[in-house]
């Protein structure tokens, strides 16, 4: 029995191994007409929202009678690197936070304000604008520490098979990116473009709108927006991105 | 509102007779009316119909749009510096909505 168990082990360790080389990321896949979109800050229409963003970033909200500048002075410097880190475990509270998550903790611990709708323009305005500051920097989270139960949760999740066709997040974006799947083709599942402007949609739309979609094309279950099974997802994913660049707001299809 | 904001780019400066590159995007839902919701309701009709550019007090540039054009339109076009002066780019939706974004240009001999 003991022989069967290491072989188990060494195959679940592999994916990590594999990773030694950043992922190539979602803009790889796209055509080159794409990817000057997404290059071009006149073109891409991602940066609506990021502009909204920097507005709501100076806007005054909340009881405590504060923006987000109030506390954190210009994003520009406060917010460079950032999303390179998220999501990451509050100290205070103990839960695992997304970009989305923290903004709405500061709403309401600091602002005192009414926490944002997740996927509500304004929340993907300043969840764009504060990913925007580390744009082209190479994601690095923390996995280690008291964020290790939710990345290993996550971590299941992605390997686990769901939905009516019984399919795992891994048998595609593992086993079969960079293959074509009707008319796309599949990546390999990183959060680095994120929040983006899907083509699909027609607008900017968070990771977890992404996860939902997927959820729904295999037919499993989906979950809430800001749900604790895709925050540690998008933790899992962060960790698969680690050294690709921050390219929110980015084109996808 | 659903017309703000709109991105307009475009060289702050250009030598006399030189072809300068403008873009504009703006932020709308441009919802055909062809669509229903989740109760079967028709979803109105919701699109920028014109886009217009004035140059001084010269227009050099007008686009009709159709429910055909997807929603954030981007218009991209070219026109030639001949004087210093402000570009005007307005966006009229078919809800009487209007949304003006002024450019300055300065024209260099």
């Amino acid at each position: 029995m003991i022989i069967p168990i290491a072989i188990v082990s060494a195959i679940a360790l592999m994916p990590a191994s594999l990773h030694a080389e950043p992922l190539p990321s979602g803009t790889e896949f796209l055509s080159d007409d794409l990817k000057a979109l997404q290059a071009d800050e006149a073109a891409n229409p991602g940066l609506l929202w990021v502009d909204e963003g920097a507005r709501l970033w100076d806007t005054v909200q909340g009881a405590a009678g504060k923006a987000c500048a109030s506390c954190h002075g210009a994003a520009r410097d406060s917010m460079r690197g950032v999303a390179t880190r998220y999501p990451a475990v509050d100290p205070e509270s103990g839960d695992l936070l997304n970009l989305e998550g923290r903004i709405n903790l500061c709403r309401v611990r600091h602002q005192r304000a009414q926490r944002l709708a997740y996927e509500s323009d304004a929340l993907l305005a300043l969840t764009a604008y504060v990913a925007r500051q580390s744009l082209g920097m190479p994601m690095r989270v923390a996995t280690g520490g008291a964020a290790a139960p939710f990345y290993e949760a996550g971590k299941e999740f992605f390997h686990r098979r769901q939905g009516q066709l019984n399919l795992s997040c891994a048998q595609c974006h593992d086993d079969n990116a960079g293959r074509p799947l009707r008319g796309d083709t599949i990546s390999y599942g990183l959060g680095n473009g994120y929040p983006a402007y899907r083509l699909e949609w027609q607008t900017v739309g968070s990771l977890h709108r992404r996860l939902r979609s997927c959820a729904f094309g295999v037919r499993a279950v989906q979950f809430d927006y800001g749900s604790p099974e895709y925050v540690s997802l998008e933790l899992f994913l962060a960790k698969r991105a680690e050294g690709v660049a921050i390219e929110t707001p980015a084109i996808r299809r | 509102m659903a017309l703000a904001p709109a991105r307009v780019s475009m060289p702050a400066e250009a030598k006399a007779g030189e072809i300068i590159e403008i873009k504009a995007l703006i932020r709308h839902p441009m919802e055909t009316g062809y669509r229903v919701d989740a109760r079967g309701q028709p979803i109105q009709r919701h699109i920028v119909q014109r886009f217009t550019v004035t140059y001084g007090d010269e227009e050099v540039f007008r686009m009709d749009l159709t429910q055909g054009v997807a929603a954030n339109p981007f218009i991209a076009f070219h026109t030639v510096a001949t004087r210093s002066g402000e570009l005007v780019f307005t966006w009229e939706d078919d809800r009487g909505e209007v949304v003006t974004v002024s450019k300055l240009l300065t024209v260099t001999e």
